[in-house]
């Protein structure tokens, strides 16, 4: 350890001389954000993306904006409340204006709705979220939104569409969002510049509505690989990163120039397991033969949950950076129980169930994952089949590149999804349980919008008839509850296993510090001075 | 003349053809890009507007022949990703990889050829034998590794250098340049060196076989035998002799300056096509692929020909013709 | 090797004139001009014993790095000279996943060796072929076959085989094939341009005269004298086609994770570089260093002893 501490106290020495210098150079109310992933587009409806929603976060409003804890809070609604079981009341906020200088006002609600969900080549729409709905003027600063059914989530699917202006922006082509003439918006900054695979630049909005911003000049520069983050921040490069490796956590938590602000992300990690089919393409019997399918039994995936210690993965995989999981969001999130507890590491049991089951002496299996997708996917794959294995399930790993992984996870090549035991990622975009349960648990019906992402084809009529009941269910203590059951008869059958949810790391240079986001973005107003 | 390269220039528009014609193919048959860009929780109506969206509902054969009959207008298809014209987006990086590969190229040159001639003049100095073994390690040294290392050592233990990005540029005639400034050339210091190291061993190699051949050929003995200083020899004989060779071949190797600084772009962050490739490739963003081939097939015929040309008018011995007979 | 064919001897009077790279000293005057540079012997033996851990490796390796049952994240980035619960030694420690590094380096040098032999060899055949084939017919099938060689010299390896594999997907089958596409053309143009000078050489004709086949005189005559050049050519290419492996699998097209070559192994440390954790990419870096270094050294060597006209 001794030959790599000594340039270590050196790189300490350097940076901190780098930092002065910036200090005097630099205006202190310049900050460049290192990202992991670059938006495509400035044109907050061409693709319903991370990237491109966080960049939307800064330079666009919506009607309610989600804070750090993905709480709607008023943006270009002041306030939202149902006036009929089936037609919502948005009031808008008023004296608003646009970075172009025109006045905001229930026409640019109403043409945003409309623009959103039609954009040219865009890969993926914000339709989900306006479809159902009929939006209505009712004088410039009120609109009632009107849906054949009771529909409680009307805030959650309006407050992740950013508000255009209908002088500039919704006629705009998405070329033209990308060159600004069209990017207007009414956030917290302005847009300045798109310089394709290398920075974003946003100035401060002076005349905005709520807290006025920190920062004149925001650089945001995409740098891809989670390493090259670290050295540029080390570097004097940029002032703050998000999507810190845990890798590197260790190492910044020692050094004095750096602060590190961590929170929880409303992303579970867990397993999906196939109990649809008899054979199963990617379990066999011990030395290779057929066998009917061992995971459509509840003991062995209670088994299989069993054998897996989260809190070694805990702290041997994600270095501390996980939060064992016993259900499909962490705690604090609406619609979570209140009864789940992580399922208990115990490998004796495990052999136990599995014995039970008639399989005392395991049986082969393939886990797939992804290798470039969630923090340390891969490596969280492997440990999870070092323990199957202990516990007498010879399990393989494959993990592939996501290009290739989703497409063959959720659709093979009969339609069906192609592995038998697989680790997904969930994040909660709507910030509430409903999310998970109507993706990952309900039964698959894509012409319903049900079991979208359910791989595992899990399917119990009455798991799903709580969850219809409480998507109509417009009181939220009613809806809390219904959501909570649903999510407890889902564990109870094992319909997926939870491993843990992620633990984010920002990190910035002394005398900054970041608020920790469930959703996971670096955005400009949460870094803040000490 | 001029039928020689009318001749060539249709060559390699058949071979532009044919090369689109088996990426366009084969890329259609990695992955289902529709799953990389919709968000899960969308339902089937909405996924399979995408896919009419992205054009992916329609036959291959029927995608290919629109894209080719557009391509022929200099239209070759859209960005999945980014929405915009692939042509365009390609472009839009070409100056950073140029900026890049002409940096390594001028390295190359400016440290290469006077480490070669002196390891070809002095053969067995210890010094020589040095610069031949660095010239080993350099062809060695994969350019990934030697990139981390770089990064490693000069950014973050010595802080001397940023490590990755473009830094400031300066606008001329609408290409942004960035060795202009002095942030622009910290940015570019290593990402450069890193590409240039293996061309700096190639041409100490050149020239050093070079000079070594030529010191036995009658002309430098003649020359000597006349008495001319060693400098003139050198300076004059020398040196126009062996740079033909040294010439063509980083001509010939400009080409793969552009195609290694896809793995210098990746390492660096540098925002140039090769990153956009390496992208685009994990992405499944598919007209950018099929694009950025084209383009790059496109670019190594217009450097062969020119290649060719300036070697005949270096060398009047070469005619232009056809090779092979 | 073909010293004793009576037909070859009037190579050995030819070659000084005519200037041509043919092996035809006897092994033992190639052997003493070999360890004229004790550096060269030293980068043979290195790259002997590198040959030997590839092939040994599942029986040297202190663990078996990809038994899952045995690697246990328990152990996970371990620094070197850290011993296990059970008391195993891991000598240059463990990576991410608890594997002990020196049996993954072995198992790794064994991938990226297999790979990059699997295509020299490959693409040998495959470019040999194409060369005697191009020179034995020559006229117009000569002229084509030439201009495709041209046409694929003139496109980087890199790139032939980034855009193979964006096409074929990961794979060790594939990052073959596309080595092989990327480098087949160098051998075809090495053996067409040898075997040109042999064809025209009076033994060639006169063993035609005598009514000798084809197959007969390509294989017994013009090929022995490539072999030479084909040595030399065949090394560094070989050295290329390791990199190559390494550089893919770093940009994470080329081999999946479930074979782990050396580059894969530098990829995956990478992700430690700044945490101290440095021995994790280090020494996959120096073993593929190494291995690569040693065989460009024996190929220089080779082409100096081989390549008459440097020989004072």
């Amino acid at each position: 350890m001794k030959s790599i501490k000594a340039p270590l106290v050196r790189a300490v020495f350097y940076a901190a001389c780098s930092t002065v210098a910036l200090a005097g150079t630099a205006a202190a109310e310049d900050i460049t954000i290192g990202v992991a992933s670059e938006a495509t587009s400035v044109d907050p409806h061409f693709h319903n993306l991370g990237p491109n929603n966080q960049l939307g976060f800064m330079i666009f409003d919506r009607l309610a904006n989600p804070d750090e804890r993905q709480n709607f809070k008023p943006g270009l609604a002041v306030s939202w409340e149902p006036v009929n079981p089936t037609t919502w009341e948005f009031k808008l906020r008023e004296g608003v204006t646009f970075h172009d200088g025109t006045a905001f006002n229930a026409d640019d609600v109403i043409c945003t709705f409309e623009r959103a969900p039609e954009v040219p080549n865009s890969p993926a729409s914000f339709s989900t979220y306006i479809k159902g709905k009929t939006f209505e003027k009712i004088d410039d600063y009120t609109v009632h939104v009107k849906t054949e059914e009771p529909y409680p989530l009307m805030v959650n699917d309006l407050g992740n569409i950013a508000i255009i202006s209908d002088e500039g922006g919704c006629n705009g082509t998405t070329e033209e969002f990308n060159s600004g003439v069209a990017s207007a918006g009414t956030g917290p900054f302005k847009f300045v510049e798109y310089v394709p695979g290398d920075r974003i630049v946003l100035e401060g909005n002076d005349d905005y509505w709520g807290d006025k911003p920190t920062w004149d000049t925001v650089t945001i520069k995409p740098i891809k690989s989670g390493p090259s983050r670290v050295a540029a921040l080390l570097a004097g490069d940029v002032d703050v990163i998000g999507g810190v490796p845990t890798t590197d956590i260790e190492t910044l938590k020692a050094r004095d120039d750096v602060t590190l602000s961590q929170g929880v992300s409303n992303r579970v990690i867990y397993l999906h397991i196939d109990q649809f089919r008899e054979n199963s393409p990617f379990v066999k019997a011990n030395g290779g033969g057929d066998i009917k399918n061992p995971l459509m039994d509840q003991k062995v995936r209670l088994a299989i949950s069993k054998a897996i210690s989260r809190e070694l993965i805990r702290d041997r995989v994600m270095e501390g950076l996980s939060i064992p999981a016993g259900q499909l969001l962490p705690e604090g999130f609406f619609g979570v129980s209140e009864n789940l507890e992580p399922e208990t590491y115990d490998p004796e049991a495990a052999k136990a169930l599995l014995a039970e089951a008639g399989l005392p002496d395991g049986f082969e299996l393939t886990i797939h994952g992804p290798n470039d997708r969630y923090v340390n996917d891969a490596k969280i794959v492997e440990g999870i089949a070092q323990m199957l294995n202990r516990v007498g399930i010879k399990a393989q790993v494959e993990t592939l590149p996501r290009s290739v992984y989703f497409s063959r996870a959720s659709r093979g090549a009969d339609g069906l999804p192609e592995f038998s035991l697989i680790l997904v990622g969930w994040g909660a975009g709507s910030g509430e349980a409903s999310s998970p349960l109507r993706a990952l648990i309900a039964t698959n019906n894509p012409d319903k919008g049900m079991g979208t992402a359910n791989r595992g084809r899990y399917s119990n009529p009455d798991v799903d008839a709580v969850i219809e009941e409480a998507l109509s269910e417009v009181d939220d203590a009613k809806r809390q509850d219904l959501l909570a059951k649903a999510t407890e008869m889902a564990i109870a059958d094992l319909a997926i296993i939870p491993i843990h949810y992620q633990v984010n790391t920002w990190a910035s240079r002394k005398g900054l510090s970041y608020i920790p986001r469930t959703d996971e973005y670096t955005v400009a107003y949460g870094v803040v001075k000490d | 003349m001029s039928v020689f390269i009318l001749r060539r220039l249709l060559q390699s528009a058949l071979v532009m053809v044919a090369m689109a014609m088996i990426v366009f193919f084969g890329i259609h048959m990695v992955g289902d890009p529709v799953y990389m860009f919709v968000s899960p929780d969308m339902d089937q109506a909405d996924i399979d507007q995408v896919t009419r969206a992205l054009g992916l509902d329609r036959p291959i054969w029927e995608q290919f022949w629109a894209f080719m009959t557009s391509a022929i207008q200099g239209d070759l298809g859209r960005s999945f990703v980014f929405g915009e014209s692939a042509l365009g987006l390609i472009l839009q990086r070409m100056p950073a990889t140029l900026e890049l590969a002409f940096s390594a190229l001028l390295l190359a040159v400016v440290l290469g050829i006077p480490l070669g001639l002196y390891a070809g003049l002095y053969p067995d100095s210890k010094t020589s034998k040095t610069i031949m073994a660095g010239s080993i390690l350099g062809f060695s040294l994969p350019t990934f590794w030697v990139g981390i290392m770089m990064i490693m050592v000069f950014a973050v233990v010595l802080g001397w250098l940023p490590s990755t990005g473009r830094g400031d540029t300066v606008d001329v005639f609408g290409v942004k340049l960035s060795f202009l400034t002095l942030d622009g050339l910290r940015h570019l210091a290593l990402p450069a060196l890193n590409l240039a190291l293996l061309k700096i061993s190639l041409v100490i190699r050149l020239t050093r076989a070079g000079t070594r051949e030529a010191m036995l050929q009658d002309y430098i003995k003649f020359a000597r035998a006349k008495g001319l200083s060693r400098n003139r020899i050198v300076g004059v004989h020398l040196l126009k002799n062996i740079l033909i060779p040294v010439v063509t071949v980083l001509g010939l190797e400009f080409g793969s300056l552009v195609a290694f600084s896809v793995v210098t772009e990746t390492i660096f962050a540098w925002p140039g096509m090769g990153k956009l490739l390496i992208e685009s490739i994990q992405q499944l963003d598919r007209p950018v692929i099929v694009a950025y081939l084209m383009m790059i097939v496109f670019l190594f015929v217009i450097i062969n020909l020119l290649v060719d040309v300036v070697y005949s008018l270096l060398d009047p011995r070469v005619r232009l013709a056809d090779r092979g007979n | 090797m073909s010293a004793s064919d009576p037909v070859d001897t009037p190579t050995v009077t030819d070659t000084t004139e005519a200037q041509t790279a043919t092996v035809d000293t006897p092994l033992r005057r190639f052997l003493s001009d070999y360890c004229d540079s004790p550096l060269a012997v030293g980068a043979a033996v290195v790259l002997f014993l590198i040959i030997l851990i590839a092939i040994f490796a599942p029986w040297i390796s202190p663990q078996d790095p990809y038994d899952l049952a045995v690697v246990s994240i328990f152990d996970a980035r371990m620094p070197p000279g850290s011993y296990a619960m059970d008391g195993t030694p891991f000598l240059l420690g463990t990576d991410g996943a608890g594997r002990d590094l020196l049996s993954a380096i072995f198992y790794g040098l064994r991938i990226s060796l297999s790979v990059g032999v699997a295509a020299g060899i490959i693409a040998i055949i495959v470019g040999m072929s194409v060369g005697l084939a191009a020179a034995y017919a020559g006229g117009r099938t000569e002229n084509l076959i030439m201009r495709v060689v041209d046409l694929q010299l003139s496109l980087p390896a890199v790139l032939i085989a980034l855009i193979l594999l964006a096409i074929l997907g990961k794979g060790v089958d594939k990052i073959i094939i596309a080595l092989v596409v990327a480098q087949w053309a160098y051998y075809a143009r090495t053996v067409r341009a040898s075997a040109l000078v042999e064809r025209r050489r009076e033994y060639v004709e006169a063993a035609a005269c005598l009514g000798l086949g084809h197959a007969r005189i390509v294989f017994r005559h013009i090929l022995p004298n490539c072999i030479a050049p084909l040595i030399v050519v065949g090394t560094v290419q070989t050295a290329h086609a390791i990199a190559l492996e390494a550089t893919l699998s770093f940009l994470g097209v080329g081999l999946p994770p479930t074979e782990p070559s050396l580059g894969l192994l530098i990829a995956n440390g990478f992700d430690y570089m700044l945490s101290g954790k440095y021995w994790i990419a280090v020494f996959p870096g120096v073993a593929l260093l190494i291995t690569i270094v040693s065989i460009n050294m024996v190929g220089d060597q080779l082409r100096d002893v081989l390549n008459p006209r440097l020989q004072k």
